[in-house]
């Protein structure tokens, strides 16, 4: 690749980390200059918490049962079946779980948020709202970021649940681990800080998941194509963009409940 | 009113607007005019705040609005209304929802006084009783109708139309006309309209300026600039592509 073109590429990427900073700082103040309207952010809970817990359940179920066989088969080895459930539950209390319901958040509400605000941008409907003296920020983005940071934890937390319950029913009825070892060891090896770890990460990928995709919403250009555009750019930047922010987390956390 | 200076705006290479200087005053009825793709509508959205310019100021009220953040032009904004060339209705909301939007915003505590202004704005636009229709039901022209429902439904100082008649058959094209005439007389607003449509110039304006290679080539009283022997002038306003052998 030539070196202009990976000199311009690397001056985008940083132009847009500062123009997405800006919008979460902005997004933040936004509190300061407008009461968050009701309405709006009831309708954004529904939209993205309430509609999106089929998405969520069936992620965490499958990835509990999957877990749950792969590790008892490698565990089963060396006869640690009873194990199983303590490394399904801090996986998916801590990694699992959060990541994979933020995936899938970032597929079903981030994309219809960037098409939804891109479509709004394209067709002036943005600029009829500046005109009526209303911040964009204030009446778009704060209700869904809002919304996001609610529903996130709360999303991970149902698909965390149901991953634990899914693979203690696999172990106990399709594997043959006893049904008291499992739950014993699960509770015991399973701190409060596992949970925890999971529950903050998820929020944190819920202020991501937000203000990426409003971002890439608010800033497209073009027609149908410049909104399809925008959408693909914003599932992948925020996909990617919880991928690593979760492993810095993790470090980061890892430190303040463990040190 | 409205006084600008030295404007100018590039995108990329291109040079849309190369030191646009004008004034507006209260009350006037302006009608910008000049060739599709000249900067006419990009003129529009910078006395808004819309856009920004490269260099040169824009004064309402004496205020420097091209040095104001986001926020502060908020407050200047109160003072327009806009039609845009779409409408640009907010397609989630009911018509009622649209019209009212603002006075929602604006926090009027009153629902029965802010349905009293719904109705009114709509009775003014001749479409009463359609609060509950979605914009998806309406057709070009009762969209652009609605649209200027919810521009003057706050009484602005100042009303600015993008392409008011652009998409619109002949009638329906002349009904807005009227109406942009009739908001002006009854509601004492400053209208501002850019257009290539002529017909419309002549209803909606006391005065006309023309916008020629990114510049204000000519202005003045309506009936003026359409009668003008300017060739420029004159090729634009009767539509003549090329100049004639006589001139």
């Amino acid at each position: 690749m030539p070196v202009h073109l990976i000199h311009q590429r690397f001056r985008s990427f940083i132009t847009q980390l500062g123009e997405v900073s800006q919008l979460l700082m902005e997004s933040i103040a936004s509190f300061h200059h407008q009461r968050p309207s009701w309405k709006d952010f009831l309708y954004q809970l529904h939209f993205i918490g309430v509609k999106s817990q089929s998405v969520v359940i069936t992620t965490g179920a499958a990835t509990g049962m999957v877990l749950c066989a792969q590790t008892f088969l490698q565990f089963h080895k060396v006869k640690m079946d009873t194990a199983t459930g303590a490394v399904v539950s801090i996986g998916m209390s801590s990694e699992l779980g959060p990541v994979l319901a933020a995936l899938m958040l970032t597929g079903r509400v981030g994309a219809s948020m960037t098409a939804e605000l891109g479509t709004m941008k394209v067709t002036e409907q943005i600029d009829a709202l500046r005109t009526l003296a209303a911040h964009p920020v204030d009446t778009l983005v704060m209700p869904r970021f809002l919304a996001l940071l609610a529903s996130a934890p709360l999303l991970t937390a149902e698909s965390v649940v149901v991953g634990i319950v899914s693979s203690w029913w696999v172990g106990v009825n399709l594997l043959g681990i006893d049904s008291a070892y499992y739950l014993v060891n699960m509770t015991r090896y399973t701190d409060p800080p596992d949970v925890l770890t999971g529950l903050i990460k998820s929020f944190v990928f819920g202020a991501i998941i937000a203000v990426v995709s409003c971002h890439k919403g608010l800033t497209c250009q073009g027609g149908a194509e410049g909104v399809g555009k925008a959408t693909t750019e914003a599932v992948v930047a925020a996909s990617i963009s919880i991928l690593i922010v979760n492993f810095f987390l993790t470090l980061f956390l890892s430190r303040v409940f463990y040190s | 009113m409205i006084e600008v200076r030295d404007v100018t705006k590039k995108f990329g290479n291109q040079t849309v607007l190369q030191g646009v200087s004008l004034d507006i005053r209260r009350g006037e009825a302006v009608v910008i005019i000049g060739r599709s793709g000249g900067g006419k509508s990009i003129l529009l959205k910078h006395l808004i705040g819309l856009l920004q310019p490269d260099s040169g100021t824009i004064r309402v009220d004496g205020e420097d609005i091209t040095t104001m953040n986001e926020r502060s032009l908020l407050r200047v904004r109160r003072k327009y209304g806009m039609l845009f060339q779409m409408a640009a209705l907010f397609d989630s909301l009911t018509v009622e929802e649209n019209v009212g939007f603002v006075l929602r915003r604006q926090g009027v505590e009153s629902e029965t006084e802010i349905r009293r202004r719904i109705d009114e704005a709509l009775d003014m636009v001749e479409l009463p009783g359609i609060g509950n229709k979605m914009p998806s039901e309406l057709s070009g022209g009762m969209r652009k109708r609605v649209g200027l429902a919810r521009a003057i439904v706050y009484r602005p100082e100042i009303v600015l139309y993008d392409e008011p008649t652009t998409g619109l058959d002949p009638i329906a094209a002349d009904n807005i006309d009227r109406l942009i005439r009739r908001v002006w007389e009854t509601l004492h607003v400053t209208s501002i309209a850019v257009t290539h449509d002529m017909k419309s110039a002549r209803t909606i304006s006391n005065r006309i300026l023309m916008l020629h290679e990114g510049r204000i080539y000519s202005e003045g009283p309506t009936s003026e600039i359409l009668e003008s022997t300017d060739p420029v002038i004159y090729r634009f306003v009767n539509g003549i592509s090329t100049p004639q052998k006589s001139e």
